[in-house]
């Protein structure tokens, strides 16, 4: 079947259990990902949300794969925007790879459909909350421009 | 960063980047086939295109696929151009386009209609082509 595909790859100096824990637990998600948090029971089929502030859910699903501190695997929809959840279930992929002093993390995040605009979304934000990441494990310091919600609540 | 620059400092690269980008995720045969280079080319082109965090290289199954990875351009994006005005230098280039295509339009005032629309279709042909190098 024909899909639409993001791919990232990204050297992070940290170990892949801090890396792990800044990609769910929300006192670290809320520094690099507009302020958002992450709700799941973190088991293989329980479900997951991420919510933004005013409980607004922006995107849902389920844990299809976990294995910490290496593999996450989810199913991902989004929520408020009609056009895009309409598009339906997407897949996303995180992959954590200890390479010397550094984490090697792949971010795939892909649906069964071509020309998605959710795909075509979800590629102009992960560049920025990913660089962020980074930099909050580096630094200490997430940046700026991807601290707050976006008013006009885009991602 | 300066394994970035000096891989995409090769047309060859360039032209395999851009190929990527019209389909994301191409096997090495495949990029071999929008390609007049030998195997042993592109496959020596793509390490270093990895080595420089411009691709990604994700196993499906057997084959292996590579990704434009939007990491390092991302970065010089932010480093080099968010900074220096890119409202007014994107301006710039919207002026210039179109300026082109108006005068394009111009020159072409004797024509028949169709003969003009391909000469446009290719025309952007041209231009895609040409869009990453």
């Amino acid at each position: 079947m024909k899909k639409d595909q993001f791919v990232y790859v990204t050297y992070i100096r940290t170990t892949p259990e801090k890396l792990w824990k800044a990609l769910i637990e929300p006192e670290f998600t809320r520094q690099f990902w507009a302020n958002t948090a992450q709700e799941s029971e973190w088991k293989p089929g329980a479900s997951w949300r991420i919510k933004a502030p005013g409980d607004l859910v922006t995107d849902s699903g389920e844990v299809l794969e976990i294995e910490p501190p290496r593999r996450l695997v989810l199913k991902w929809r989004n929520e408020f925007r009609p056009e895009l959840k309409e598009e339906g279930y997407s897949r996303l992929t995180y992959q954590l790879e200890k390479e010397g002093k550094s984490v090697k993390l792949t971010v795939i995040h892909e649906i069964d459909k071509e020309g998605s605009k959710f795909i075509q979304a979800v590629s102009t934000g992960w560049p920025h909350i990913l660089a962020s990441l980074k930099s909050l494990l580096e630094t200490g310091e997430s940046l700026e421009e991807t601290r707050e919600w976006p008013r006009e609540a885009c991602k | 960063m300066d394994v970035v620059f000096k891989a995409l400092a090769d047309s060859s690269r360039r032209k395999l980047l851009d190929e990527l980008h019209k389909e994301n995720g191409q096997t090495l045969s495949e990029l071999c086939e929008q390609l007049e280079m030998t195997r042993q080319a592109v496959t020596k082109h793509l390490v270093l295109l990895e080595k420089a965090s411009l691709i990604a290289v994700v196993w499906r199954g057997r084959e292996k696929l590579h990704y434009l990875n939007p990491m390092p351009l991302h970065e010089i994006y932010e480093r080099w151009i968010g900074k220096y005005e890119r409202h007014r230098l994107q301006a710039l280039s919207d002026l210039k386009r179109g300026l082109e295509s108006s005068a394009g339009r111009i020159r072409r005032g004797g024509q028949t209609k169709t003969k003009q629309k391909t000469r446009r279709k290719e025309k952007w042909r041209t231009r895609d082509r040409r869009s990453l190098t």
